[in-house]
């Protein structure tokens, strides 16, 4: 077992450990609050806040997958090629605004909560599996792809059997930074009331309590520290199926 | 056989491939030679719809190419092109298994001969079957790339270029290789190519091809002594011309009864070898032998007389 996944192991344990009793870490924080407040939030359990930040990042992820793979997939077909420049510039146009500023235009419509967020934050991380998507599918070696009609294979045999296995790296590496800019940003949700960690970061400036601001982007940020590994770590291990044994000389 | 009959294929006003009329007999090998941009392989992938053709018909043992749809049509036909182009997320025996697991065949039946051509190819199905392209040589890569063009026991084979990525001494063995399968299946192999050398190597016929336009259909005996034009003249090269004649007959043809003296060559050897041969040791007759038994001799001024241009 190697250095890194060991201390990538404990870091993940330290956050369950902080979750399951903060109370017990009081100590390390109460130095940054002012007499009389409190050292760990108190208004929801940390466990709570984390789950739904969670849930809404991977729901939001989850849905601007779906759609930005789906659209690529369409656009890299040869009867939706016209439609490249189109979805290029709307998945553009998603990553332009700013997830406050679409926040602002959908709470009028979907009201407060957790729904304008989820909008947000899916249209924020369109662009980066967009892209991704298209440029694995665009990339494949031509010899494999000229290989593969040749053999007879269907436009889906070939999507399915070839291009999106071959593009699945990429794809993933699209993914991952969605997932991250997700996270980070799903806490601007708790502006509108969306229980996200970012919940106990507002409190934290409201009140100045700095041991607030801290829990809350800590958690954040090791979340994201965490999931960002864990995804590079997948994705090394689809490269590594495709091209085992070119590793035959030394790493 | 295949029959292409006025085949043209246009983008926009330039003719790639400018209505070529050929007709290849089954269980021959034929090679379609050109330099780069003479329209060769566009002519290949037009056989195999990989290119639809802009006019003009292809059939194929009498049936148009255009009756089928053409992923269908393909899995009937071998492909194999340079650079092997196997797929890298999939094993050897998978890669292998690729058409005949199209075609709905029966998991048993794929892994036999699956085994059975990696036997064919000279890999240990136990060794290899379960590899990744990737950990293979490029000459072993090039053989699993033929293997699984000839999986689904195809009668037609179509190759673009399949050797030119393999250095000589490889290419050598895999052209042999190619020889001895097509000699053993009767398969009709469609073959293109850049290398004159290559193409009288291999062909039963040889189609020169330049700027779109078919020049010469013909054996390559015929090429080499009556080149239509001057570019298939240049194609073959002028100072090679009597050593690839040579190059064309085994010693067989040319025995004569008699003694010679010093080391004796195989009957199977070219001409080629045993006028390299005679140079190189000095001699005027080599003693030919075949399979261990001496069959006669062959001689300097019969290599010479058969070196010269036909009449």
């Amino acid at each position: 077992m190697s250095w890194s996944l060991i201390i990538r192991l404990l870091v993940l344990a330290l956050l369950i450990a902080f979750l399951v009793a903060p109370e017990s870490f009081a100590f390390l924080l109460q130095p940054f609050t002012k007499i009389g407040q409190p050292a760990i939030y108190d208004r929801g359990t940390l466990w709570g806040l984390t789950l739904s930040h969670l849930a809404i990042t991977f729901a939001a992820t989850s849905l601007a997958t779906l759609v930005a793979l789906g659209l690529a997939i369409l656009v890299t077909r040869p009867f939706g090629a016209e439609f490249l420049p189109l979805s290029r510039s709307l998945a553009n146009i998603g990553q332009t605004f700013p997830p406050v500023a679409v926040l602002a235009l959908t709470v009028p419509i979907l009201g407060f909560g957790t729904a304008p967020t989820l909008v947000a934050l899916f249209l924020y991380g369109l662009l980066p599996i967009f892209e991704n998507s298209i440029t694995g599918l665009t990339t494949l070696p031509p010899t494999v792809t000229v290989a593969a009609r040749g053999m007879g294979m269907t436009g889906l045999q070939r999507l399915v059997r070839v291009e999106l296995p071959l593009a699945l790296p990429v794809i993933l590496s699209g993914v991952r930074l969605s997932t991250v800019i997700s996270l980070a940003t799903a806490t601007i949700g708790s502006t509108v009331a969306a229980r996200t960690l970012g919940e106990i970061i507002i409190a934290g400036l409201t009140a100045s309590n700095t041991a607030f601001v801290m829990q809350g982007g800590l958690i954040v940020a090791v979340l994201a520290v965490l999931i960002y590994d864990g995804l590079s770590a997948l994705e090394r291990f689809f490269v590594a199926r495709t091209t085992k044994g070119s590793s035959l000389s030394p790493r | 056989m295949i029959e292409i009959a006025e085949i043209s294929k246009t983008y926009g006003n330039s003719a790639v491939v400018d209505r070529v009329t050929m007709k290849v007999e089954p269980h021959t090998i034929t090679v379609i030679v050109g330099t780069s941009g003479s329209g060769k392989t566009t002519l290949l992938r037009m056989i195999n719809r990989l290119v639809e053709p802009s006019s003009g018909t292809i059939r194929i043992d009498g049936e148009d190419t255009r009756t089928v749809p053409a992923y269908e049509l393909r899995r009937r036909m071998g492909y194999a092109i340079q650079g092997h182009g196997l797929f890298p997320h999939r094993t050897v025996g998978q890669n292998i298994g690729t058409v005949p697991k199209l075609l709905g065949w029966d998991k048993a039946l794929i892994a036999r001969r699956v085994d059975e051509l990696l036997e064919l190819f000279q890999l240990d199905p136990g060794e290899y079957r379960d590899r990744m392209p990737s950990e293979l040589s490029g000459g072993q890569q090039q053989r699993i790339g033929v293997a699984r063009a000839l999986a689904a026991e195809p009668n037609i084979l179509l190759m673009d270029e399949p050797f030119g990525a393999l250095d000589p001494i490889i290419r050598a063995q895999a052209q042999q290789n190619l020889l001895d399968i097509q000699k053993r299946f009767g398969t009709t192999i469609v073959l293109v190519t850049h290398d004159m050398e290559e193409a009288i190597h291999l062909g039963d016929r040889i189609a020169v091809m330049d700027d779109g336009q078919l020049l010469q259909y013909a054996a390559p005996e015929e090429i080499i002594a009556r080149p239509a034009t001057d570019f298939i003249d240049e194609l073959i090269g002028t100072g090679e011309r009597p050593f690839r004649l040579l190059s064309l007959a085994s010693i067989r043809a040319a025995v004569e009864p008699g003694e010679a003296d010093g080391a004796s060559i195989s009957a199977d050897a070219t001409l080629r070898d045993a006028f390299a041969e005679l140079l190189w040791s000095g001699r005027t007759a080599l003693p030919v032998e075949d399979r261990g038994k001496r069959i006669g001799r062959v001689t300097l001024a019969e290599l010479k007389r058969r070196a010269a241009r036909p009449r």
